[in-house]
């Protein structure tokens, strides 16, 4: 099981190299340190993660006297069952969803046509909107100046507030025009445009159906960032009723303001803690289960976005 | 990436260039499928800019934006002059500069070890599990600080107190801000910020390698030798891209990290700027300062690019 045996083989890029390659004792130290600072790397990420899940589906007691430290401990689902009975975490819940869904759509519409118009050549007067794209990414009017725009527009409280401000990120202009540019066969336009194709038809049936993995990304990366946001939510919405689910979390984490009536009956002081210790590890697993579970399956998405807009001089 | 901005319109040299209105009547399409885009850019990012000039003005609700009297630089006069603005800062700059320079060699070491590792599904487990804190939020991990540093029930401290010690309360002292701030960041983004490098590793052409291999180069030679000069431009721009927002410091995570006991630490511009402005409603001074920020953070950037560009030929300007 020495590395010797698997040096060649595995390697895709010396495969061709049958010959088995003695390896330098240097090398092996090198191979040897590179692992363990991998490993070390998984454990300080998965451990807090590990621990959070575990520790939300133990029970109160466990948890309090620390005996949870890597699987559940007296396993229970009362947390849980206390989390889904919690209306304000389940009206975030649905609130987030909406304005996922809205803004990600609203900025994808936004997004491509910007990036497809920048990424043409025969666009007379692409130089100047493709600065002034850039030039958002170096400089914002401020929060004073937003925030009295959507005052002025009548939008706070609204849920415009919270869904057009952001609505079209420089950065993804910028990834996905590089990928109209670099991964679409310019040709194709070429053809179309003197078979009398439209530029509507050519961004309509040549751009967007090519561009599936970078449409991807551009909607996971806005999906995830609205999901997770609560700054905009948080200085524009006063009603309740309105709050996504992380400006709820916030409430509920951070500054522990906990409706306990609502969660069974606690008597004493100590299990009313201890409950609310649990409860907020069990919210922090439901709030953030929507992404992580999607995850593995979108995360090859995500690396092939970073790939493909990769800042190289 | 803007380099390649300047030849576009221009056609190859064996045609005529057609008139400035022929182009325009043919790029007439475009002006309709840019419009909304272009509606947003000018209405939420360039209407606002406008908006910038309350900070030379005293506002008034019924003035307005257009109808508040002008104050010329009063508002900068009280700021600099005031005992906050050294604190706050100095405060952002050690906690960007402490950012900067924690964050950024861990995620070159990651991509490095990774680039280097052998068996690709230990490669992609990796991967994925250092990149999954990337998408948790920032209330999320911030909760999660508070709660495994609880002076009772935090995990952090059940060890501390196990192995003899005695319990920390690590938000409640001042000192330890900064690092926990610093080190739950790279711990959030070294994954994430590895997949670029990683990228950029991938690209190292072949024969470099075997050539190296041929001449008895060891791997860390073949790495310091091979991988870091070719990854350098990336490792340059994402500088540059970082040291401009070296002002700009987050405000979501500091804001809910804050508590009573650290604010002298903690208090920053971007704290600052929001509880001058949208809790006492002091609307023009809150401007000056943010547009201050914004001011220094464009100059770091072209200043950082202009050194990039005469020392190394990388810019991203």
């Amino acid at each position: 099981m020495s590395t010797q045996n698997k040096t060649a083989a595995n390697v895709p890029h010396l495969s061709y190299r049958k010959t088995r390659v003695h390896q330098r004792w240097d090398d092996t130290l090198f191979d040897v340190i590179s692992t363990l600072l991998l490993l070390l790397a998984i454990g300080v990420v998965a451990y807090p993660l590990i621990y959070v899940v575990s520790a939300s589906f133990s029970s109160t007691d466990a948890v309090m006297a620390g005996k949870v430290w890597f699987l559940p401990v007296e396993p229970s689902l009362k947390a849980y069952e206390a989390v889904f009975t919690y209306d304000s975490i389940m009206t975030g819940y649905l609130n987030s969803a909406i304005y996922t869904v809205l803004g990600t759509g609203v900025n994808l519409v936004l997004t491509t046509l910007c990036a497809f118009c920048l990424s043409r050549k025969d666009f007379y007067g692409r130089g100047i909107v493709g600065g002034m794209v850039l030039f958002t990414m170096l400089f914002n009017a401020g929060l004073i100046p937003n925030y009295l725009l959507i005052n002025s527009l009548g939008w706070l409280d609204t849920i415009w507030a919270i869904i057009i401000p952001n609505a079209m990120n420089a950065w993804y202009v910028i990834l996905m025009r590089s990928y109209f540019e670099n991964s679409i066969p310019e040709e194709l336009f070429e053809a179309s445009g003197m078979d009398g194709c439209s530029v509507f038809r050519q961004l309509v049936s040549i751009a967007i159906p090519l561009s599936g993995p970078i449409i991807a990304v551009v909607a996971l990366y806005c999906a995830v960032g609205i999901w997770n946001s609560y700054f905009d939510a948080f200085i524009y919405l006063s009603d309740k009723n309105k709050f996504p689910l992380q400006v709820v979390l916030r409430n509920i984490l951070i500054l522990n303001q906990m409706d306990m009536s609502t969660v069974a009956d606690l008597r004493d002081m100590a299990s009313r803690q201890g409950m609310s210790n649990l409860l907020k590890y069990a919210i922090i697993v439901v709030s953030s289960a929507p992404l992580l579970v999607l995850y593995p399956f979108v995360q090859k998405y995500f690396v092939k976005g970073i790939m493909v807009g990769s800042v190289k001089g | 990436m803007v380099g390649r901005q300047k030849s576009a319109g221009v056609p190859s040299g064996m045609m005529v260039k057609p008139s400035v209105g022929k182009r325009i009547r043919k790029s007439l399409p475009y002006y309709i499928l840019i419009l909304p885009p272009l509606i947003y850019l000018l209405v939420f990012r360039y209407y606002p800019m406008l908006g910038i000039q309350i900070a030379f003005k005293d506002f008034k609700v019924r003035g307005g934006i257009w109808g508040s009297p002008w104050v010329g630089l009063k508002h900068f006069e009280l700021f600099f002059s005031s005992s906050m603005a050294g604190t706050i800062i100095k405060n952002t700059f050690i906690l960007s500069l402490y950012s900067l320079i924690a964050s950024f060699p861990i995620p070159i070491v990651l991509a490095i070890c990774l680039n280097e590792c052998r068996s690709q599904k230990f490669k992609k487990f990796t991967q994925m599990v250092t990149y999954m804190p990337y998408f948790i939020s920032t209330v999320v991990l911030v909760s999660m600080i508070i709660q495994f540093t609880d002076i009772s029930s935090g995990f952090i401290n059940q060890i501390i107190v196990q192995m003899g010690g005695d319990p920390v309360n690590f938000m409640g002292e001042v000192s330890y801000f900064r690092s926990l701030y610093v080190w739950t960041g790279v711990w959030q983004t070294m994954g994430y910020s590895a997949i670029v490098y990683l990228a950029a590793l991938t690209g190292v052409p072949m024969e470099l390698y075997e050539a190296a291999k041929v001449d008895g180069a060891s791997k860390l030679r073949r790495i310091i030798s091979i991988d870091i000069p070719y990854i350098a431009p990336t490792i340059i721009t994402l500088f540059i891209l970082n040291t401009g927002s070296i002002l700009s410091i987050g405000f979501e995570k500091i804001y809910l990290m804050q508590n009573s006991i650290n604010t002298p630490v903690s208090e920053v511009i971007s704290t600052y700027v929001y509880k001058l402005g949208l809790v006492n409603f002091n609307y023009s001074f809150s401007t000056a300062v943010g547009l201050f920020n914004s001011l220094v953070n464009l100059f770091m950037l072209v200043l950082v690019n202009t050194i990039s560009k005469r020392v190394s030929k990388v810019s991203v300007l």
